[in-house]
């Protein structure tokens, strides 16, 4: 039977490198892909997990199972992301008193692996990308902590409790949160919206 | 169920994350109220949306970086850290530890107190009693009562009749 995590953990830090290696294995890809629609750069993505699995080494003698290890895992990375999205756009708002900020450079991150051969129509290619940015665009407006509740709760399925633990606040204010954030999101995609649901209907 | 309190709970209806008993409460007000029964659609429909999003693969270099930013941090272990890695060391600490608590408290010879026990204190009596019987002979030894007067007494004796 697979060791929980918190066992790995607990294992991790009586010395057992091995099992560090197996939450480095477990982890490695949902950590990735939520700093990296956190900070929309791949790059900057992968330092903060590297980042986060060091901080995660480096406590590993303090560590008590008082919380689920992904609650802690992901407050790590919360707090990163959010200070690094933070500095960033600090740094932003300095460049673009000379030259502001035309393009979107990160777009290509995910396109590269969409290998256009996969699709033979072109011009489908061509719909899907541009609903896939749109999509990007409509979460990259939303503010920081609304984001990353949405991205906790829509791809990590953490539960209402563990989210809120990870962004220090009430469950009501994370529901509350989350509504804001779809609604937002709504709006935003609302072309997009409307052609879901009569497919849905 | 007021619109209002439906804030908290469609994104839940949505996801089928509500209890059972949220779930007809949320699905008795849909049933009346267009508004929230459209916002629920759409809540839906940027669900599905949000899963059109690819996933990413880290680099195939990230474990590799991973392992060479914790490589350099010490390893400090406890001092109990080497107990948890080896139970056959520490199983056999624990029987050495138990083995001389054992012979410490059990193994030691018994030696009640006399006055605690008096079948004891009487033996014990006993055992004593031939030394009781020899103080008591020469305290009442009677060739001893005839001896003379010690010498020192006699001189100073002498002395006081002089000088009177």
């Amino acid at each position: 039977m697979a060791r929980t995590d918190v066992q790995l953990m607990l294992d991790v830090k009586a010395g057992d490198e091995a099992s560090f290696e197996l939450l480095l294995h477990r982890y490695r890809t949902p950590l990735v892909n939520f700093l990296y629609r956190m900070v929309r750069n791949r790059e900057q993505a992968e330092d903060l997990a590297q980042e986060v699995f060091l901080r995660v080494y480096r406590a590993r003698e303090d560590y008590v199972p008082s919380a689920k290890f992904t609650t802690w895992l992901f407050r790590i990375a919360t707090n990163l992301a959010l200070n690094s999205v933070r500095d960033t756009r600090y740094q932003k708002l300095e460049v673009s008193i000379d030259a502001p900020i035309t393009t979107d450079a990160e777009d290509g991150d995910e396109r590269t692996l969409d290998v256009p051969e996969k699709h033979p129509n072109i011009e489908q290619h061509l719909v899907e990308d541009s609903r896939r940015k749109m999509i990007r665009h409509a979460i990259d407006k939303l503010p920081e902590k609304q984001r990353a509740a949405v991205l906790l709760h829509k791809y990590q399925e953490l539960d209402y409790a563990e989210i809120a633990k990870i962004l220090s606040c009430s469950e009501s204010a994370l529901k509350s949160l989350l509504f804001r954030a779809y609604e937002a999101l709504r709006v935003e995609l609302a072309p997009l919206v409307a052609q879901q649901v009569k497919n849905q209907g | 169920m007021s619109c209002e309190r439906m804030e908290s709970r469609i994104l839940g209806y949505v996801d089928g994350r509500l209890k059972e008993s949220e779930r007809l409460e949320v699905e008795k007000h849909l049933s009346t109220c267009a508004p929230c029964r459209v916002r629920a659609e759409e809540f839906r429909a940027v669900s599905g949306l949000l899963d059109e999003l690819p996933v990413i693969e880290p680099s195939p270099e990230f474990d590799t970086r991973v392992r060479a930013l914790v490589a350099p941090e010490p390893v400090k272990q406890s001092w109990w850290a080497w107990l948890h890695v080896s139970p056959r060391v520490a199983f056999a600490a624990s029987f050495l530890l138990l083995a001389a608590v054992w012979i410490g408290v059990y193994r030691q010879p018994q030696q009640p107190l006399p006055w605690n026990n008096p079948q004891v204190a009487d033996e014990q009596m006993m055992e004593d009693l031939p030394v009781l019987e020899d103080h008591d002979v020469i305290s009442n030894f009677e060739p001893l009562k005839d001896l003379p007067a010690p010498v020192q007494q006699a001189d100073e004796d002498q002395n006081t009749q002089q000088s009177m």
